[in-house]
């Protein structure tokens, strides 16, 4: 199957039964495949008039207690901020799959490029941390969608998947009986007595309660206190601010995925993510064949930095090496963290994929 | 609600940005406060998710002006809803600037900028936008709480616009009083509730109607492996090709050839988003181990089947092995390569332009290029329906009974 159809059946996996979306190239065959596993489990699929429009489903319809999913590339990514932004700050779960194309804006609708990485954190209003998980194949979309939705629900935020052309609509086998998927995390429900619908821990997402249900519930795009009325307390807007930071920063460890190929007698670390990962490891298997092994991390969690596990990883390496399918995008991210140490880059954005012999060139331009 | 005898938690009010903005404060229900204009956006999320649910939806000019893609959307779709536009002619909360609904001649925050453009009358485009239910006052009239009740009652989507004074900007510069409101009611055509020409099933229950024969779940395309191949080596097969040519399909086929094999399979394509027109290449990768990069390093075999298709891979011809195997249609040309060419003429044998991806990988089982005539005949009836199924093969079993290959 390809990424798209894994992602969409990850979905299903972990209990999604709402999708809104608009139809754009490479995202469609998600809106597709949810169109026709939808309405057999009971769920509801719908097409917004635009991008803005189903977000707004899939904000109204978590408010209503569902696990929401949506499906786009950059050019709706760039019309669904104003609504990520809300999702964050009024921490509304649902999950969004960017199928990332060439970018800038309508850019090319049929090619691939991880263009995306740093839109994705930073373009919502308020600078808040996001998550963001990155498959480098259709086995990965089918296992991070349960992922996603997983920490949608606990972190209670807008959880993305950034896919790539090459990865949504690559078709490829995989053993799917052999998968073993995460356990399905549910939302925190409130049971106490007096409901506010945004008190919480100070690390924690609050406990939810539906709109519909029993207990009257507010959600307000606006600076809100506890109560989920307005507040222009500072003390109350600081509290919040605080704790929709530390919320996910506090759990960076328990977000982060990755794998890693360390041989023992490597000197170089090459980092990569996404569908790059496969060239990277494709030119570490050559590399070794010619007797110059090398070790690999693949990132599956980009946001939040995975600071630690980067300095612990980086540590015995004596040459660090960061490939993405961008001109540098989170390359930044990993010199900021190794702050003081050379980090060599190769990036390409032409719409092809790297190939494995690239890595090797790359590899050998000390 | 209380003449509606609604439980409070059996209502939604869902707001907007602006004056209108402030109105699920004063009630004690469910409240769903967002962004400027997208109020309808989430009542829709909402309702369909909670079909018990009666949600009512405030919105001003201000909301109905940037908003209005979804208010035509939800006038279409008669999803039962309450919408009720409160029209004070202008942005009261930014300065008072012109809106959608603001009169030509007004004194308004923009300087003249109104003067160039008409205000919308947002019963008559929700009416023919397909609303159900349109009623529109003052919103001082005694008759509004049973204009509401009515609209609320209504199954379907339901629009009251009322006419309303902005006294913080808006009269401060324009003569406006509770008489000429009336007035300029009186002006506009009636809207006094059930719009008969649009009446319709209401969406959610069409929705669910619709959805809920859509009862059987697709499983995923799962292929057993019924061919033991000793010696089978890793193929990469490029197909080029032009859109309308089934190049993706014939990807397919040899894939699931190579997947029947017990083989690791992999296939991208490479096609521009216009539809039926441009290059279609396909590249499949058939490999006993796990697939990495997915792209094509060094075919296998070349299916040369349209000039557009050769043009978008020209470079890798002059680096194709001798060992490579090429199926060139007679009226393609391909740059020079030292690759093992075969040439045919699927014109002369009567195969039909889009068969003739179909038919070259015919003529690969044939030679046993990548996929031998038990992996093509078992991939077809796997990918096929019955019908098409005898159909293809009838043209793979021409090919393998050519002389000439």
């Amino acid at each position: 199957m390809e990424g798209n159809e894994a992602l969409a059946r990850g979905a299903i996996a972990a209990g999604c039964n709402f999708f809104a979306g608009y139809p754009i190239t490479p995202a469609t065959t998600i809106f597709n495949s949810m169109l026709k596993m939808l309405p057999a489990k009971g769920g509801i699929c719908l097409q917004g008039e635009d991008e803005i429009a189903s977000m707004g489903y899939c904000i109204g319809a978590s408010m209503a207690g569902k696990k929401a999913l949506t499906a786009t590339s950059g050019p709706g990514i760039s019309l669904y901020s104003e609504q990520i932004s809300f999702a964050v700050g009024s921490e509304i779960p649902l999950v969004i799959a960017d199928v990332q194309r060439l970018g800038p804006s309508t850019g090319s609708a049929t090619r691939g490029a991880d263009s995306d990485i740093q839109f994705l954190q930073w373009g919502s209003t308020g600078g808040v941390p996001a998550i963001v998980l990155a498959p480098r194949d259709a086995l990965d979309c089918y296992v991070l969608a349960v992922h996603a939705f997983n920490y949608a629900e606990e972190f209670r935020c807008p959880v993305f998947i950034a896919s790539n052309k090459e990865i949504g609509m690559t078709k490829e086998s995989f053993d799917l009986d052999s998968v073993i998927l995460p356990p399905i995390v549910e939302r925190k429900m409130f049971s106490g007595e007096t409901y506010l619908p945004f008190a919480a821990e100070p690390d924690k997402s609050p406990p939810f309660l539906p709109i519909g249900g029993k207990t009257l519930v507010r959600q307000t795009s606006s600076t809100h206190g506890p109560d989920g009325f307005i507040t222009n307390d500072p003390e109350v807007i600081a509290a919040n601010q605080e704790r929709l930071r530390a919320k996910i920063l506090s759990a960076v460890n328990r977000i982060t995925i990755f794998e890693e190929d360390i041989k023992e007698n490597s000197d170089t670390l090459i980092i990569s993510y996404g569908v790059t990962s496969r060239a990277v490891e494709d030119g570490a298997a050559i590399l070794e064949s010619k007797g110059q092994p090398v070790s690999t991390l693949t990132l599956k969690s980009l946001w939040p930095v995975p600071e630690e596990l980067l300095v612990e990883k980086a540590k015995r390496f004596k040459r660090i090496l960061v490939i993405e399918m961008n001109l540098g995008q989170y390359v930044n991210e990993i010199r900021r963290v190794l702050s003081g140490r050379k980090v060599e880059f190769y990036g390409q954005m032409d719409g092809v994929l790297i190939t494995p012999a690239k890595i090797v060139e790359v590899f050998g331009n000390e | 609600m209380v003449d509606l005898n609604l439980l409070a938690d059996k209502i939604a009010m869902v707001t907007d940005i602006g004056c209108s903005g402030l109105f699920d404060t004063f009630f004690n229900v469910h409240a769903l406060h967002g962004i400027h204009g997208r109020a309808l956006t989430y009542a829709t999320g909402l309702k369909l998710a909670d079909p018990e649910l009666n949600v009512i939806v405030t919105m001003g000019d201000g909301g109905l002006g940037i908003g209005g893609a979804h208010v035509l959307a939800a006038c279409r779709r008669n999803l039962d809803i309450t919408l009720i536009i409160l029209n004070n002619f202008n942005f009261g909360m930014t300065g008072g600037q012109y809106s959608a609904t603001t009169p030509t001649d007004a004194v308004v925050g923009s300087e003249f900028l109104n003067q160039a453009e008409m205000p919308v009358d947002i019963c008559s485009i929700a009416e023919s936008a397909g609303a159900t239910f349109i009623a529109r006052c003052s919103g001082l009239d005694k008759d509004l709480p049973e204009k509401i009740c009515q609209a609320v009652r209504h199954k379907g989507f339901s629009v009251i616009e009322t006419l309303g004074m902005c006294t913080g900007r808006y009269t401060k510069k324009n003569k406006l009083s509770p008489k000429i409101l009336d007035q300029l009611t009186a002006s506009l055509p009636a809207r006094s509730g059930i719009v008969g020409k649009n009446i319709r099933p209401e969406y959610g229950k069409r929705y669910r109607e619709l959805a809920g024969g859509r009862d059987i779940f697709p499983m995923p395309v799962s292929i057993e492996k019924k061919i033991n191949l000793t010696d089978y080596q890793n193929q990469q097969v490029a197909i080029l090709g032009s859109a309308g040519m089934r190049i993706v399909t014939a990807g397919d086929i040899v894939c699931y050839a190579g997947l029947l094999a017990g083989m690791n399979v992999s296939m991208k394509n490479d096609y521009n988003i216009t539809v039926l027109r441009g290059q279609s290449v396909s590249e499949i990768l058939i490999s006993s181990n796990k697939i990495g990069y997915t792209g094509i390093e060094s075919p296998t075999v070349v299916l040369a089947l349209s000039a557009e298709g050769v043009q978008r891979r020209a470079k890798i011809f002059a680096h194709l092995k001798p060992t490579t195997f090429v199926v060139k249609e007679k009226s393609v040309a391909i740059p020079e390569t030292r690759a093992d060419v075969v040439e045919i003429d699927f014109r002369e044998l009567k195969i039909k332009k889009e068969d003739w991806a179909l038919a070259a990988l015919g003529v690969m089982a044939k030679k046993e290029k990548a996929i031998n005539g038990e992996m093509l005949q078992l991939s077809l009836e796997s990918r096929f329906n019955e019908k098409t199924y005898l159909g293809s093969m009838g043209i793979i079993n021409n090919i393998m009974n050519l002389e000439t290959i």
